[in-house]
């Protein structure tokens, strides 16, 4: 029977306005894909146990939408997109829009290029997300998104150290 | 293209592929320039240049003895760029992890050939 180790999804920063996410997975790269692509199996993972997803609906076709809403405690977090390439059990190229956006930031400064694509071997799946932002500020913002206390404490000490060693 | 100038700006610095390889080598400990050029199969030059903008914003430290320049990482300074990624890293991580549950069973329902 295969032993399922958790492993850490690794985040990389290629270039200013990207993130590179990349994990690997037990399991073939069709079943990946299914569970990346339906509804159900979505409702099960998506959420990260961060709430519970009272939306997923996907329209899995070119130019067809998604939208994923979790409740989290009373507060709403939601996504939407559009497909925008699909090579089936290979590649989805998506746009994502988080719809919580502070105000002042347009959509298409806050939206997302999202390249998923899945790679077999030996049975194991390795999944890439490449999350190409607008510019390097909607980059970092995503990034600061899932952060609450420490981030500026931590950016302030970046900046003091960075300047210290101009 | 507009960039914020790599030297001033830790976070671009450690974005570069080639300069993340001379951070990950320098993980093990410090390394005279010549060792980490072994260990990448990079110039000598090329290896120069990189060290000399993660030293500029702090990531390593330098130390000379006698004509040989030895670089160590300097965690204080990465250790921002670390947190900041991390906590997002983690919702990632733990999303991952519910998927592979889902695809454990899934495994399992088509490994049994019955559906329902």
């Amino acid at each position: 029977m295969a032993v399922t180790t958790s492993r850490s999804a690794k985040v990389t920063l290629p270039a200013d306005d990207q993130i590179l996410i990349t994990r690997e997975f037990d399991a073939p790269r069709e079943l990946v894909y299914k569970a990346f692509t339906t509804p159900e199996l979505v409702r099960r993972w998506w959420h990260a146990k961060r709430g519970e997803m009272t939306v997923a609906d996907i329209d899995l076709r070119v130019g067809g939408t998604y939208r994923f809403v979790m409740d989290s405690g009373g507060f709403e977090v939601g996504f939407h997109g559009e497909y925008l390439e699909i090579v089936p059990g290979e590649k989805i190229v998506s746009s994502e829009v988080y719809e919580g956006l502070p105000e002042g930031v347009s959509e298409e400064d806050g939206s997302t290029v999202n390249t998923a694509t899945f790679t077999e071997e030996d049975g194991r799946t390795t999944l890439t997300l490449l999350i190409q932002a607008a510019n390097k500020t909607s980059r970092d913002a995503i990034i600061e998104s899932g952060m609450e206390d420490g981030l500026q404490d931590a950016l302030d000490l970046l900046e003091e150290t960075a300047q210290s060693i101009r | 293209m507009a960039r914020a100038a790599t030297t001033t700006d830790a976070f671009n610095a450690v974005a570069e592929p080639r300069r993340r390889q001379i951070l990950d080598v320098l993980t093990g400990g410090e390394l005279a320039v010549n060792d980490v050029v072994d260990r990448l199969g990079l110039s000598q030059p090329q290896v120069s240049k990189h060290l000399r903008v993660l030293r500029q914003v702090g990531a390593v430290d330098v130390r000379e003895d006698g004509r040989q320049r030895f670089y160590r990482l300097n965690g204080e300074a990465l250790k921002p760029i670390h947190d900041w990624i991390a906590r997002y890293e983690e919702t990632w991580s733990e999303r991952f992890d519910r998927l592979d549950s889902v695809l454990q069973e899934l495994k399992k329902e088509e490994g049994d050939g019955s559906d329902d």
